[in-house]
């Protein structure tokens, strides 16, 4: 009989679930607020304040936003073009959305919680759905790639050029900046040593060194590839606007073009979730939070809190820059992937595991703080070194100048073959 | 004009700089304009709230409205001059003989189609005794075109109600009053 009821491990993985689901998909919902604010105030306008309450003048400062928007785009007609492959059309947006929540199971969402005491449920609890899982990160980028197949399935069964164009230029991004992510997270599980979040948030938060100030070049190519995975600007190719109308979801209107931007919005949390484990120290902060596993009450909302407020921070600076730099050609964001990033990437890896390899040498020779100051020095170093090397030898720029050959109709053009291209203009005035 | 014009000037780009080709440099400039529009004031007028300010009211071109004189009788004569001068043709008077001894006519019905009426200020300026003004009001609604159609009682009760806010313009503005 007592086989046939769930066992408490099971009761607190579903309740997990359940917070986790409503919490990301409210986020979600409320962030697209925060970029339509984010968005108005960086152009100087004041954003959306009106929508309060329902049925009251009370405005809130627009907090209603996100309800009257989920109910427009729930009633609108949810239309499917006679020209799609149907299954598929109908697949894309649910594979995409499961893949971005499904996420999350091997994130945790906060430090554990004090002794509960509960007969059958191991203490502490952790904040965490799927804990102890061996195989945390592989997890998260395995169903980020499948995420990726949403896409591709949503532009494919579309049967549209545009919905096509982004789904390809989705696709090669996507494949371009998985080897950058991957490079910039292996050097944070060398230092580690596990592939558990919350093993890699406890190590930061034991030494006190966050691995942002240990590995400043992995930081920085991962904070990149994440940009171009989350597919934000200014990597946004596979929806620009401009060129693409919208991209892989050109043909998708009412809810499942709606379980398509949540799944965007959450895959940009996904990524600040994993900036803020691996590299910002996840629930630390120095004088605040502890470092150990023993928390009280307060300690275990407090830590909530401040990973909460570090993700908020990440997701903050994604918008900021949405509106300070342009969107990169596609040349150009294969050329930095290809030529910079995945460079840059093997460098930090190369870094991180020499500094690993001689760490017990250097401790035994030079004492625990003078090793500590050559592991955080050197990493410097060299980011400071590879900036300036990726940058002097694979500048992103091209030459855009129009050619000033003769006009293409013009009838004596024939007499001059033997003109060169793009002769210097002082040349070419006095000819 | 041909790209070989010897009329057109090339100028040949700056070539990049150490911080251009770090890229870095340029990016926290980037985000540095958008920090600070972030948090700068913000032009938007919250409208229904919050009036837009106008320039002088004085010389607004909003709704009109009809004078009247200090006996609170219309100041129109009834002249048709703004109905001529009008280009939209928006103005319709009907002009009977005046009950009144200091002139010969008055408009039994002056009608100003709000719809159809350009504010171009023309019927103002036309106006040889300033009956007809254009007031500083902006946000002229209606729910039908009959509402719209403003009547000589319509057009001197936009008078009543900015009489106070907005004078009769002739005095600053070298009118005949």
């Amino acid at each position: 009989m007592t086989a046939l009821l769930p066992s408490p491990e099971t009761i607190a993985a579903l309740v997990k679930i359940g917070l986790l689901v409503g919490g990301l998909m409210t986020a979600a919902a409320y962030l697209v607020l925060v970029e339509r604010w984010i968005a108005a105030w960086v152009q100087d306008r004041r954003g959306p304040n009106r929508v309060g309450i329902p049925l009251t003048k009370i405005r809130l400062f627009g907090l209603g936003q996100p309800l009257a928007d989920g109910l427009k785009i729930i009633f609108k007609e949810d239309f499917t073009p006679r020209h799609v492959d149907k299954v598929l059309y109908n697949a894309a947006p649910l594979a995409l959305l499961t893949a971005s929540l499904a996420i999350f199971a091997a994130i945790p969402f906060g430090s554990v919680l004090p002794p509960l005491n509960i007969p059958g449920l191991p203490d502490p609890v952790p904040f965490l759905v799927a804990p102890g899982l061996d195989v945390g990160v592989l997890w998260v980028f395995a169903l980020s790639s499948i995420a990726v197949y949403g896409v591709l399935l949503g532009g494919w069964a579309s049967n549209n050029k545009y919905g096509f164009l982004g789904g390809l230029r989705s696709s090669a991004q996507l494949v371009a900046y998985e080897i950058p992510l991957g490079l910039g997270l292996l050097g944070v599980v060398l230092a580690a040593g596990s592939l558990q979040l919350d093993i890699i948030m406890n190590k930061q938060a034991e030494t006190g060194l966050w691995y942002v100030f240990a590995q400043p070049l992995g930081f920085v190519v991962f904070l990149i590839a994440s940009f171009a995975e989350a597919a934000r600007l200014p990597f946004d190719l596979p929806e620009a606007e401009q060129e693409l109308v919208g991209g892989y979801h050109t043909e998708y209107a009412g809810i499942k073009l709606l379980l398509f931007l949540v799944s965007e919005f959450l895959h940009m949390v996904t990524a600040a979730f994993l900036i803020v484990i691996m590299f910002l120290g996840g629930w630390h902060f120095w004088g605040i939070t502890g470092s150990t596993q023993e928390v009280t009450w307060v300690g275990a909302f407090l830590r909530f809190g401040i990973l909460s407020a570090k993700i908020f921070a990440v997701i903050l600076f994604f918008m900021v820059v949405r509106w300070s730099w342009p969107r990169f050609r596609f040349d150009q964001l294969m050329n930095l992937a290809w030529k910079v990033m995945l460079p840059l990437g093997l460098l930090n890896l190369v870094v991180v595991a020499t500094i690993e390899e001689f760490r017990p040498a250097l401790q035994s020779a030079l004492g625990n703080s003078l090793t500590t100051g050559v592991a955080v020095g050197v990493p410097w170093i060299i980011f400071f070194g590879g900036l300036i090397c990726a940058g002097m030898l694979t500048p992103s720029s091209t030459d855009n100048r129009p050619i000033r050959t003769r006009d293409p109709f013009d009838q004596e053009r024939h007499l001059e073959k033997d003109e060169p291209m793009n002769k210097p203009s002082s040349e070419l005035v006095e000819a | 004009m041909k790209p070989s014009d010897p009329g057109i000037t090339w100028i040949d780009d700056k070539p990049l700089g150490l911080a251009e080709r770090l890229y870095v440099p340029l990016l926290v400039q980037g985000l540095a304009t958008t920090s600070r529009h972030l948090v700068s004031k913000k032009n938007t007028v919250n409208f229904p709230e919050q009036r837009p300010a106008i320039g002088n009211p004085l010389i607004y071109r909003g709704v009109h409205r009809l004078n009247r004189d200090e006996n609170d009788r219309v100041k129109c004569v009834a002249c048709f001059l703004c109905a001529t001068a009008c280009p939209a043709h928006c103005i319709d008077i009907v002009a009977t003989e005046s009950p009144w001894e200091d002139r010969e006519k008055y408009p039994e019905s002056f009608q100003i189609d709000e719809l159809r009426c350009i504010f171009c200020g023309m019927c103002e300026e036309a106006c040889p005794v300033d009956a007809i003004e254009l007031t500083s009001l902006l946000d002229l609604t209606g729910k039908s075109r009959e509402e719209m159609i403003f009547d000589k009682e319509k057009l001197l009760s936009v008078y009543d109600m900015t009489k106070d806010a907005e004078p009769m313009k002739s005095a600053d503005l070298g009118g005949t009053l």
